[in-house]
């Protein structure tokens, strides 16, 4: 048995919506899990469930070998960090860390210990007599990590904690929590609906839709071979071009090419995708591209254009090159680096 | 700088409503430093007489009442003690059950909810037998306990509180659970101090509504040592008409001023938690 065990765990609300259908997982000791996935997909259910926020309508968990169905909150020894960081507006950053100490009952001087270490860590040992409310938004972050480490929990529960910093602090932040939990090495599960945040910080990514785990892989695993139409069009940004097409005899004729050769016996309707840094400029290519805007990036620049009948496909390549508005581009897909999907069920077939 | 005639008319307004409170309070402080007879045949007085302190020593020592032993501070003790205990079991009372009722989420908290606003409209004076039925039977009559417990319940401040406590994030709750606070513990770490500025100012309301009864004392209580100051205000000195003797307005005058400085108090030293407490709350 892993460290943290979900099995066929179920949440039905009071008023029927079912958030979470038959989820099982398992996490290892030191994993920095995450769940990504749009909202309201039942990702911070999920979350709130392994705090004990949430009763489990069916199924158990387990952390580190006990059942924590009908455990307390308080008695898990989990630490969450909150979205809007929870922080207590009467105590001073000192308190706030120490608080859940005290509840345990250790001694001044051990908490008094913890508490320095912690604020050390993180860099917050200037703000400790300081109320929450006289901190930015940065800071405030820190001291709700510090709340977390402090107590040095089983396991870290991140429910969005980033979504309330503005872009830049946002990078710094995902950076600090990444070299935090690999520092400290706690088991951690992160959520976000932000795909690039979760590639980043996962060892293990779970892509959640429905309250179903689609997809459960490394980053990597997930952006190179996504398993349904759902997890290619949510992972990669920007996002993976889809077209309508016909697979017949191992040929796909979409929308004005063929691709012969599919390494599918797959026929009918399907989708066909494309990820826009999957194309290259080729004389000749499969894909003609009349451009209808350029976004420069910098370091790359995104072509969108339209082919016969799809608007704002999407090509991306290097900020050194020019493309001029109204033009027309001629594009080829990498190293067979396409992607067919069932057009009903959404499941990759190739 | 410039002043606006619009400021012109408002501050005139706002001086004209400062005299209309501050000139009766005047007169009556003037009158009450000089003796009964000067006011009897010349009227109220409009500056300090030289009977000041006689008047006053008179009123707070000169034992009265049937049994000639009640004083006036006895029955400002009383009244103080009574305001006192209304506000503060007010405050807790109220605090703690809208507490549960916002945090306990059983099926039965808006219908109690609901129950406990309706008494809005059964003030004490229209249950006034009812509950002197209960407290008599009780046998609380004539008692401090008899004198708060009736007064204690208070929808209004229930409702004030409860308000506050639905602002406060559930993420709060949820953070306190899982570090290890338990129900009682987040009242008093969290729901307390974050409340301080909305408990002071229910405790200056309630104090001056439970200083100011009058009628419930009044039915409540025959013995004399039970006297609260607004009770006084009609009893006290009356046998002077009966007799010979002048109408003594001068200490009643007195006796008036006396009976205000409690509840000036009060509110002197809470305001700046008061007026916190209806304007911001401190999140």
């Amino acid at each position: 048995m892993s460290f943290l065990d979900l099995k066929n765990v179920t949440k039905i609300y009071p008023n029927g919506t079912k958030a979470v259908h038959e989820t099982s997982l398992s996490i290892d000791e030191g994993e920095f899990m995450v769940f990504v996935g749009p909202s309201g997909c039942g990702k911070s259910t999920l979350l709130r469930m392994v705090a004990g926020l949430e009763d489990i309508t069916e199924g158990d968990i387990n952390l580190d070998g006990k059942l924590m169905n009908e455990v307390d909150p308080s008695e898990r020894d989990v630490a969450m960090v909150f979205q809007n960081y929870a922080l207590y507006p009467h105590m001073n950053v000192y308190n706030n860390l120490a608080y859940g100490l005290k509840n345990r009952g250790i001694d001044k001087e051990t908490i008094e210990q913890k508490v320095n270490d912690a604020a050390k860590l993180l860099q917050i040992s200037d703000y400790l007599q300081r109320k929450p409310s006289m901190l930015s938004g940065g800071q405030r972050q820190r001291v709700a990590m510090g709340r977390a480490i402090v107590r040095n929990p089983k396991i870290f529960l991140f429910d969005e904690p980033l979504s309330n910093l503005d872009a830049k602090l946002r990078i710094q932040m995902r950076l600090e929590i990444k070299k935090l939990q690999q520092k400290v090495g706690v088991t951690s599960i992160f959520v976000t609906h932000d795909q690039v945040e979760a590639m980043t910080l996962a060892d293990r990514l779970a892509v959640i839709n429905n309250g179903i785990i689609e997809q459960l892989g490394t980053p990597i695993e997930i952006y190179d071979n996504p398993k349904s139409l759902f997890v290619a069009g949510f992972i990669g940004s920007p996002q993976m071009n889809f077209l309508d097409g016909n697979l017949k005899n191992k040929t796909l004729s979409a929308e004005g090419f063929e691709i012969k050769d599919v390494n599918t016996e797959h026929e009918g309707e399907v989708t066909l995708g494309i990820r826009p840094e999957h194309l290259v400029q080729s004389e000749n290519g499969l894909i003609n591209l009349k451009v209808d805007l350029v976004e420069q990036l910098g370091s790359d620049n995104l072509v969108y254009g339209q082919l016969t009948n799809i608007k704002d496909f999407c090509y991306r390549c290097p900020g050194n090159q020019t493309i001029e508005k109204g033009s027309n581009l001629s594009l080829n897909i990498e190293n067979k680096k396409y992607y067919i999907f069932d057009k009903s069920t959404g499941k990759r077939v190739n | 700088m410039k002043i606006k005639p619009l400021q012109i008319i408002a501050h005139i307004i706002l001086i004209l409503g400062v005299l209309l409170m501050v000139v009766p309070i005047w007169i009556s402080f003037a009158s009450s430093s000089h003796d009964s007879v000067t006011i009897l045949t010349e009227g109220m007085k409009f500056h300090i007489g030289d009977q000041l302190a006689r008047n006053y020593n008179e009123v707070l020592n000169e034992k009265g009442g049937w049994s000639e032993e009640v004083t006036a501070a006895k029955m400002f003790i009383n009244s103080f003690i009574m305001a006192l205990g209304i506000a503060t079991l007010k405050v807790v009372i109220s605090a703690m059950s809208a507490y549960a009722l916002v945090y306990y989420r059983f099926k039965l908290a808006v219908p109690i909810f609901w129950l406990i606003f309706i008494t809005l409209l059964v003030p004490l004076e229209v249950r006034i037998f009812p509950s002197y039925k209960i407290v008599s039977d009780l046998g609380l009559t004539n008692s401090y306990t008899g004198l708060i417990l009736p007064l204690v319940a208070s929808a209004t401040a229930t409702f004030f509180f409860r308000q506050f406590y639905k602002t406060i994030p559930d993420e709060l709750l949820e953070s306190a659970k899982l570090d290890g606070a338990n129900a009682w513990s987040f009242f008093i770490d969290f729901l307390v101090p974050l409340s301080k500025t909305m408990i002071a100012a229910m405790f200056i309301f309630m104090f001056v509504y439970g200083y100011s009864q009058y009628l419930w004392p009044l039915i409540m209580t025959t013995a004399e040592e039970y006297w609260t100051v607004v009770m006084g205000m009609k009893i006290i000195y009356t046998e002077s008409y009966e007799g010979v003797a002048l109408p003594r307005t001068a200490e009643r005058f007195a006796y008036i001023i006396l009976s205000m400085i409690p509840p000036v108090l009060v509110v002197v030293f809470l305001q700046k938690w008061f007026i916190k407490g209806l304007i911001q709350t401190e999140k």
